[in-house]
């Protein structure tokens, strides 16, 4: 079967013609002014960061040797050689491996019961009153955005070096981070169940107890779950600061050039964190279905 | 309508038992993993060593510290801090679309509907995820021992941290992307970079365009820590500051930081709106 197609008289087909090319080029006039103020803004940007080309092309070559010196042991052999020699020091680092983990464990586990605590009040259908959700809102904006290793140097100093400081970091970045997710999920809740207990006379308490929790619940262990993923990634850099786990060997080594030690760690914490990874999302599969883990 | 039929509470339990007795197993598994939780916690706060006089005396010192943030105030080195935090957008900026630039290309090897092979994917997909299990502030000490301090070893731990994450996102924006368009230039004809430039490309670009201006604004939050190990910024200036003890221009710092991703926050927020429609975002 063909089909005959009509081609329109030349005087419409050229005025057509002229309208779309007019479309076309406000287009790509459009996106060219935008793409010069980004190129403007990258150059001055360039500048402030005083990017230097020569530097980074005279040293690349450094960049890569970096991962040839890291993966070579003191005798000049490849570490894969001689695994034991490359992981002499395992049982230190494993024991301060374990510490990361509880340091992000204890840290989430403190960060989730305050998130709880408090985001009742910042969500905006549960919240008492309009005063209390703002405070509490930008309590923990501020314990979301002052990134966590800042609280760490400034809990080193009050605390003392260790990994107390640490936990404490990450218990109130977490308590930021939770807390506004935490309330987003109640701000999704059905209100009908709230109305159901509130009509038969029940407290502010009981109605967030019966009405709120039971939907709700699922998704906090969820965000939890995740958030652990999270702050072990976390935690294992936060020893930068002082403030405990591997991180503290990790910066020894690289500051003191202990090449093959460099490799060992970030090995040894590259595979703990795939293998958080792995057994959280397990978990949370387990737990909450499929659908759940998205 | 009838009358309600009878209920029998006898006959319906032994009907169906295992709604009215669990067994012990399903009954115990909450409270049991409460209880392992709960012994898990106080395993770590004592080997943590958390002592409630240690907790109380840091409470104490930290009250004090409060004290002498209030109120903040930059000093005379504002012009210092100001150029500062100037650094630290531009790392954001310029990592981030570095990161960009190169995470295209490669998560087009990622991707399954564009190569099918598993052969070239599964490395491709490993070396990205082995990147992505660095974190950005290893990444820069790593890069302060090739280029030197400063802040352009800041923008290359933001650049390769940030593709191995565009790598991935990347890669899925291109596998959710619609089949139809690319199967119409192939069968007018075209070849397989055109059916990347003018069948993927137009699906995908606004969703990476929104991707990567929301990492410009988390980017921000990293490239202020990235000083504190040296590579530039205003975390450099922070960290100083904490360790000389002057708490009042530490409160001024943080407050500029906060203002700083505030402000970052509400414009790329009204960029991504122009650019994928409000109703994609929200």
């Amino acid at each position: 079967m063909t089909i005959a197609v009509s081609i329109l008289p030349e005087q419409q087909l050229a005025a057509m013609n002229a309208a779309y090319r007019k479309a076309v080029a406000r287009k790509r006039l459009r996106l060219l002014a935008g793409l010069a103020v980004f190129v403007a803004a990258l150059i001055v940007a360039s500048i402030g960061a005083e990017v230097n080309l020569r530097t980074f092309f005279s040293y690349f070559g450094n960049f890569v040797s970096y991962f040839d010196r890291i993966l070579t042991l003191d005798s000049g052999q490849r570490v894969w050689t001689n695994v034991g020699e490359w992981f002499w020091g395992w049982r230190k680092w494993l024991k301060l491996l374990g510490e990361t983990l509880l340091i992000s464990y204890v840290g989430t586990l403190i960060g989730s019961v305050f998130a709880f605590a408090l985001n009742f009040f910042a969500a905006e259908n549960t919240s008492p009153a309009p005063w209390l959700r703002f405070t509490v809102r930008r309590l923990l904006e501020f314990a979301r955005t002052v990134p966590g290793i800042v609280f760490a140097l400034i809990f080193v100093i009050a605390f003392g070096l260790g990994p107390m400081a640490g936990v404490l970091a990450i218990a109130i970045h977490s308590t930021g981070a939770l807390g506004k997710l935490f309330s987003e999920i109640v701000e999704n809740a059905d209100m009908k169940p709230v109305e159901g207990i509130r009509s038969t006379g029940a407290s502010w308490l009981s109605c967030m107890r019966f009405a709120i929790l039971p939907q709700v619940s699922a998704g906090y262990a969820s965000y939890a779950l995740l958030r652990f993923e999270i702050n072990v990634r976390e935690a294992s850099v936060i020893g930068f600061v002082g403030a405990g786990g591997i991180g503290q060997e990790l910066i020894v080594a690289i500051r003191k050039f202990y090449y093959s030690d460099v490799s060992a760690i970030l090995v040894t914490i590259i595979a703990t964190v795939f293998l958080i990874d792995i057994t959280t999302g397990w978990v949370r599969g387990r737990l909450f279905g499929k659908e759940a883990r998205t | 309508m009838s009358k309600k039929p009878e209920v029998n509470a006898a006959e319906l339990r032994a009907r169906y038992p295992d709604v009215f007795d669990r067994p012990a197993s399903s009954r115990l598994a909450t409270p049991m993993m409460l209880v392992a939780a709960l012994a898990i916690f106080v395993f770590g706060l004592v080997d943590l060593d958390f002592s409630p006089s240690r907790f109380i005396s840091g409470l104490s010192q930290l009250g004090w510290i409060s004290m002498m943030m209030i109120p903040p105030d930059p000093g005379s080195s504002l012009p210092l801090y100001l150029k500062a935090l100037g650094e630290t957008l531009s790392i954001a900026l310029l990592g981030t679309t570095l990161a960009a630039l190169l995470a295209l290309p490669v998560s087009l090897f990622a991707a399954r509907n564009v190569v099918p092979s598993i052969l070239l994917r599964f490395p491709v997909r490993r070396f990205l995820d082995s990147i992505r299990g660095v974190d950005t502030l290893i990444w820069a000490l790593v890069w302060i021992n090739v280029v030197g301090l400063g802040p352009f070893a800041g923008v290359l731990a933001i650049a390769i941290s940030d593709f191995g994450a565009f790598g991935k996102l990347f890669s899925e924006a291109i596998e959710g992307a619609d089949r139809k368009q690319v199967e119409g230039i192939r069968a007018a004809g075209g070849s397989a970079l055109h059916e990347i430039r003018f069948g993927l490309m137009p699906q995908v670009l606004p969703v990476i365009a929104g991707q990567v201006l929301y990492f410009i604004e988390s980017n921000t939050r990293s490239a202020t820590i990235i000083g504190i190990v040296g590579a530039g910024g205003i975390g450099l200036q922070l960290a100083e500051q904490i360790r000389v003890l002057e708490w009042q221009k530490v409160s001024f710092l943080i407050l500029m930081i906060l203002v700083a991703v505030a402000a970052i926050d509400y414009i790329s927020g009204k960029l991504r709106f122009a650019i994928i429609g409000r109703r994609a975002v929200a």
